[in-house]
C-alpha cells in the first residue's frame, strides 16, 4: 500500500453573516463533506472541541444550520504561549433542495466529527423500472 | 511637540521585532524527524506545567501515537476519511493523510509524568517541567 499523504495545515476559515451575533467569540466555517447515496445524503463535518450537547442542528423550511459551541471554561487557569491556531464556536448554513425527508434526519459525533445524515423523501428516491 | 508626530520608523522597528521574536521563538523548532506542520497546536502554561493541546478531528485513539524523549515531543498518525460505495460526492473539504510532527520544547520535561488526552477530536498533552530544571530559590543567610 502506498503511504498515505501528509496532511497540509488549513488556516480556519472565519464565517461571515449578514446577521450579528451577540455571542462574544469567534465563529468558524467547519469543514464539511457532503455525499448523496441511493436513499439519503449525508453531511460531515468536523467540529473538533465541540461536545455532544453542545451542537444545534435546526431545520426551518428548507434552511438547515448548524452550530457547534465550544466550552471556553476548559481553557480558564492556562495562559497561552505560542499559539498556531484559532479557537472558537463553528457555525455554518446549508440550504437543501425540497427532497429531504423532515423526520428522518438522524446525527452522530464521533471524535470530534459531526455526522448527520437526512435522508430523502420517498418520491426522491431513484427507482428502478423492470421492463415487463 | 514630538508626541504628537508619530515617528513613522518606530512602526517599522516594531514590525522588524514581531518578526524577529517570531522567527526566534524557540517553539517552532523542528526535532530530528518528523517534519510535517501539521497538526496545528496551541501551547498553555499552567504554572509550571505546559499544556499542549491539538485538533486532530476524526483521528481514532489508535490511530495516534505520541513519543517523549527528553524535551522532543513526537506527535504522528494517520487520518483516513471514507465515503460509501456509490456515493456521489457534493463537497469534500475533509482532509486525509498521515502526519508525523516534532516540537522542542524549551523546557526540560519528566517523560514519566507526561499524560495525554484526547476528547472530541482534541488532544491535550499534559507535561510536568522536570524538577532539576525548576527554579530553586536560594535563602539569603
Amino acid at each position: 500500500m502506498a503511504k498515505p499523504r501528509e496532511i497540509e495545515v488549513r488556516q480556519k476559515k472565519e464565517l461571515e453573516t449578514k446577521g450579528e451575533k451577540t455571542v462574544p467569540a469567534r465563529y468558524f466555517i467547519p469543514s464539511t463533506d457532503i455525499f448523496e447515496t441511493g436513499d439519503a445524503l449525508t453531511v460531515v463535518m468536523e467540529v473538533p472541541g465541540v461536545e455532544k450537547k453542545d451542537v444545534d442542528v435546526r431545520l426551518e423550511d428548507n434552511v438547515l444550520r448548524v452550530e457547534g459551541r465550544i466550552d471556553f471554561s476548559k481553557y480558564d487557569g492556562l495562559d497561552p504561549v505560542y499559539s498556531e491556531y484559532n479557537v472558537g464556536h463553528y457555525a455554518r448554513v446549508f440550504t437543501l433542495s425540497d427532497k429531504i425527508d423532515r423526520d428522518g434526519i438522524s446525527a452522530e459525533m464521533a471524535d470530534g466529527v459531526l455526522t448527520l445524515t437526512l435522508r430523502k423523501a420517498k418520491e426522491a428516491i431513484p427507482r428502478r423500472i423492470s421492463i415487463s | 511637540m514630538a508626541m504628537l508626530l508619530p515617528n513613522p520608523f518606530e512602526n517599522l522597528m516594531r514590525l522588524q521585532q514581531a518578526l524577529d521574536s517570531f522567527r526566534e521563538s524557540e517553539w517552532l523548532d523542528r526535532g530530528p524527524s518528523g517534519t510535517g506542520p501539521y497538526p496545528p497546536f496551541n501551547v498553555f502554561r499552567n504554572g509550571d506545567d505546559f499544556v499542549i493541546v491539538l485538533e486532530v478531528p476524526g483521528v481514532e485513539k489508535s490511530n495516534l501515537e505520541v513519543q517523549v524523549k527528553d524535551n522532543t515531543i513526537r506527535i504522528a498518525g494517520t487520518k483516513t476519511v471514507s465515503y460509501p460505495e456509490k456515493a456521489s460526492l457534493h463537497r469534500r473539504e475533509r482532509l486525509a493523510g498521515s502526519f508525523d510532527r516534532t516540537v522542542t520544547l524549551p523546557v526540560a520535561i519528566d517523560p514519566s509524568k507526561v499524560k495525554a488526552e484526547c476528547r472530541d477530536g482534541v488532544l491535550a498533552l499534559h507535561l510536568s517541567r522536570a524538577e532539576q530544571d525548576k527554579p530553586r530559590s536560594i535563602k539569603i543567610s
